[in-house]
């Protein structure tokens, strides 16, 4: 196996271009690592993007949004204060993969194009209309977070493509999220099922909202019409009215196919997951509302 | 298959190293440097037998490969006494008999002294998540935490 430090994302394109065996690219390694060891996959070439500019930095885009580099560790977004107030689901989705240790180390990136339909924290992204810049052989392009997952630990890149970097868009006013998920535990495991809101108020209706489900299909669904179920509805003064908030856990019900496997039944993650979309909607409007927890 | 030359500082002196692309941090720590202290415990990040820190940051040795140390500290157990002079949090594993057959330790104490070196007086709470990524087969980690907890107010001086 050779190991590459390109200084460029050209140049990590260039050498997996090049390379005639397995190649993988390396972040934060949580994953690759694992794989290694199980010799599930043997590259002949590994590329570290550590040493490329630019890569652990967050930063705001010209229209206020977030750019985050590929090598940012959940642990450095967590402490990130402009991040957690404009996207706290998006952070704490990402803060529940693994441990201290693996948040050390792990990546959004690397959550995204690990595939897996559990990760924690690609609902939140695709609830907030992240999307992702993508570099290859045939150039640049923006994809959607929620077009990268192909199928358990696929995805929709290319060879030789890689992701150089996850934009969120401009939060705005009066908007809020939220991710949940069901552990049968407090802590170090993967999601039974997982669940992402995202909303927007405009006075006391709900404008916009985005939903995103996790662990129940072959990959990470935005459900439209879970979203369409709130959007417009009015609010009392604490709580999403009843009836909305049933045909939201309807909506996210019907789009659910999961499997049935050690961790939960189809049946039992269908119960779910219409149980945490509606408590993710109540946050996510306590929050567009300007609560900070 | 060529082997990396490494360069990085480990408990503080200067080390190098010649580390094949594929070796953990964890094997060239153990193998090519002799400390043997930095346990391998399930070798695919659920354990924290191997915990380091990298560059300040706890990380599972296991997960990182040796030639991505290259210009990097790294920090064991090794490094956590004073020549004979124990840590505080070493001293009170041992008085709250905080361990049994011992193989989790090293790690729990590197990952404990990351956390009280960012959150000097944590809850009990806090020590119980920071210390979720460290397993231990023996203690049932009440005896564990207690330690901690006990270190932690001694290095603040509440003692």
């Amino acid at each position: 196996m050779r190991f590459h430090t390109p200084k460029t994302f050209e140049n990590a394109v260039a050498i997996a271009a090049a390379a005639s065996g397995q190649t993988r690219f390396l972040a934060g390694g949580t994953d690759v690592l694992v794989q290694l060891r199980a010799a599930m996959v043997l590259p002949d070439d590994l590329i570290d993007l550590k040493h490329i500019p630019g890569v652990k930095e967050i930063t705001r885009t010209s229209d206020g949004g977030w750019r985050i580099g590929i090598a940012v560790s959940g642990a450095e977004l967590g402490r990130h204060a402009g991040i957690g107030a404009d996207y706290p689901g998006v952070v704490e989705g990402m803060q529940l993969v693994g441990s201290t240790q693996v948040q050390g180390r792990a990546t959004l990136v690397g959550n995204l194009c690990n595939g897996s339909p559990a990760a924690d924290s690609v609902p939140a992204m695709v609830a907030a209309g992240a999307w992702v810049s993508v570099i290859g052989p045939q150039g640049v392009r923006d994809v959607k977070v929620e077009d990268i997952p192909a199928g358990p630990g696929r995805t929709t890149l290319k060879a030789g493509e890689l992701i150089t970097g996850i934009t969120l868009p401009p939060r705005g006013a009066n908007a809020g999220d939220a991710y949940l998920r069901f552990i049968p535990r407090t802590e170090m495991d993967i999601a039974v099922v997982g669940v992402a809101v995202n909303l927007r108020l405009d006075g006391d209706r709900i404008s916009e909202a985005r939903v995103a489900l996790g662990a129940v299909a072959p990959k990470i669904l935005l459900v439209p019409a879970a979203a369409q179920a709130i959007i417009g509805t009015m609010l009392d003064d604490a709580a999403l009215d009843d009836a909305a908030l049933d045909a939201l856990a309807a909506a996210a019900i019907a789009a659910s196919t999961p499997i049935s496997d050690k961790r939960g039944t189809a049946e039992f993650r269908k119960d779910i997951v219409g149980v945490l979309v509606k408590r993710a909607a109540r946050i996510a409007l306590d929050r567009a509302k300007g609560a900070t927890k | 298959m060529s082997k990396v030359h490494v360069s990085a500082t480990v408990n503080g002196d200067p080390v190098e190293f010649l580390a094949d692309p594929r070796d953990t941090l964890l094997d060239c720590l153990r193998d090519q440097l002799g400390l043997t202290g930095t346990k391998e415990g399930c070798g695919t990040g659920d354990c924290g037998a191997c915990s380091v820190q990298l560059d300040g940051v706890l990380v599972c040795s296991c997960l990182v490969l040796g030639v991505e140390a290259e210009g990097k500290r790294v920090e064991t157990v090794e490094g956590l006494s004073s020549g004979q002079d124990l840590h505080p949090l070493q001293r009170k594993f041992i008085e709250h008999a905080a361990l049994q057959c011992g193989f989790c330790t090293p790690g729990i104490l590197v990952a404990a002294k990351a956390l009280l070196a960012q959150n000097p007086d944590p809850t009990e709470t806090e020590v119980r998540y920071w210390l979720a990524g460290n397993l231990c087969r023996c203690t049932g980690y009440d005896k564990i935490i207690r330690a901690v907890m006990d270190a932690g107010a001694e290095m603040r001086g509440a003692n």
